[in-house]
């Protein structure tokens, strides 16, 4: 592992970290504004999470290589 | 007799609930004397890198390396089955699996502690193999070794090997189980439509609906019916098997690249073969775009229809691995700290730490199922979606 590996990996392990912040907040905004669609909120929130911590895993499992 | 019947769940539930305590087993249950260095057991020969592989070579080793190397020794594949094993007396407790090869013909042979753990030499069919860093080599005769290249690398041949891996072990204990729950599930609707599901059928009839209703019916649309074979068997298979890898079975079969690979590939399989002429067209020339854009476009979504399944293999076998290497490294805490905390204090921590986790850890399992069932369906629905604007 060398070093700007690790770099660039923490960058992008940052910017998933403030994506996922991005869409818990808005989720949170929105279901505060329409709690009867809370339900349809959370899961378009997870579909959208999951594929942020797709990159941030992607991105350190190539790192570690 | 309902206070009987509500203690009785209740044991039932927290004998379940400590499950993941007894899985404390799979670290060196012998593990008492001395602390700070241990000898080198049969398991460290088998997974040190770099070193010769003779059961005999005695090395010193701190906890530390010791942990390190059982982690990653359980996470990798292994042709023998091991449910934990004893540092001292260089033995492991759990039961030898077949080992099938190709290589100027069938060769099936079970596989065994020593052929596994101690480099022993297997002869079958005039020929010689034997066992490295989860790997078969062939070798020259009975003292046979494996030479290695400058990087340490084996240069033996390799024959195929299609073993019973403790893996597919596990794949076959889920699809049994699977197998067993969904007759049961199935035999009751011969009952008429209004039957009750009796036993674990009742349970599996809940999140049946909820993949139809959550996912294949708002991602697919009104062609949902064709994929669920495939969307239920994928979200079962992985749930199952998440969950079997907490308890003290040792398995860690999602956490298997090869395995995510396969599953991610049926989802890749499944989407661009079910593909219309729509999806097709919103690849290669994408409709509403001037020329030059679509020029350019076409590379983007054809590495989009690659990097799809990559990220949802990547996501299920990182999640799993990640999960087991932290519990068992919290489970670790009680060998690594017991000089600093005491025992009853190292294995207090260890308890409490991995009792969160595993909780943490069964709800990773649902979700990781959830998202790649999910996901898949979100897929297949884009490639089968009919538009009319055009």
């Amino acid at each position: 592992m060398t070093i700007p590996t690790i770099i660039g990996a923490g960058l992008i392990v940052i910017g998933a970290g403030y994506g996922l912040g991005k869409i818990g907040s808005s989720a949170m905004d929105a279901i505060a504004r329409q709690p009867e669609a809370a339900g349809k909120i959370q899961t378009a929130m997870i579909i959208i999470g999951a594929l942020l911590e797709g990159l941030a895993f992607g991105a350190l499992i190539l790192g570690n290589n | 007799m309902v206070t009987i019947k509500k203690s009785l769940h209740l044991l039932a539930a927290v004998l379940f609930a400590m499950m993941p305590a007894v899985s404390s087993a799979n670290v060196d249950p012998v593990q008492q004397g001395d602390t700070v260095h241990v000898e080198q057991t049969a398991i460290a020969v088998e997974t040190t890198e770099h070193e010769a592989s003779h059961g005999e070579e005695h090395a010193e080793k701190s906890n530390d390396q010791f942990v390190k190397e059982y982690i990653d020794h359980h996470l990798m594949d292994d042709h023998y089955y091991s449910f934990f094993g004893d540092k001292e007396l260089h033995k492991h407790y759990g039961f030898a699996l077949p080992i099938i090869l190709i290589d100027n013909g069938l060769k099936v042979f079970m596989s065994s502690e020593d052929f596994v753990y101690k480099g022993k030499v297997v002869e079958n069919g005039g020929q010689y193999f034997k066992y490295y860093h989860g790997k078969i080599y062939e070798v020259d005769g009975p003292n046979g070794e494996i030479v290695y290249d400058a990087e340490h690398h084996p240069t033996n041949k390799m024959p195929l090997d299609f073993s019973i891996t403790k893996n597919v072990a596990g794949l076959f204990l889920a699809s049994l189980l699977l197998f067993l729950g969904f007759t049961a599930l199935a035999k009751t609707y011969k009952n008429g439509p209004n039957a009750l599901p009796k036993g674990i059928a009742r349970g599996l009839e809940p999140l049946v609906i909820y993949v139809r209703d959550e996912m294949a019916k708002p991602n697919i649309g009104h062609k949902y019916k064709q994929f669920m074979p495939y969307l239920l068997s994928v979200f079962f298979l992985i749930f199952l098997l998440n969950l079997l890898g907490l308890t003290p079975l040792g398995l860690n079969v999602t956490g298997n690249i090869s395995v995510t690979v396969c599953l991610a590939l049926f989802t890749f399989l499944y989407v661009n073969l079910s593909g219309n002429k729509d999806y097709w067209k919103h690849i290669f020339w994408m409709p509403g775009v001037p020329v030059p854009m679509k020029i350019v476009l076409a590379p983007i979504e054809v590495l989009g229809m690659f990097t799809k399944p990559f990220s949802l293999l990547i996501r299920l076998f990182a999640n799993i691995t990640a999960g087991h290497s932290v519990v068992m490294g919290l489970i670790a805490v009680a060998y690594v700290m017991q000089e600093a905390l005491s025992t009853p204090g190292a294995i207090g921590i260890s308890f409490f730490l991995t009792l969160f986790l595993t909780f943490l850890e069964i709800l990773v399992a649902f979700l990781q199922a959830f998202i790649f069932t999910m996901l898949s369906s979100l897929f297949i629905g884009s490639a089968v979606q009919e538009h009319d604007h055009h």
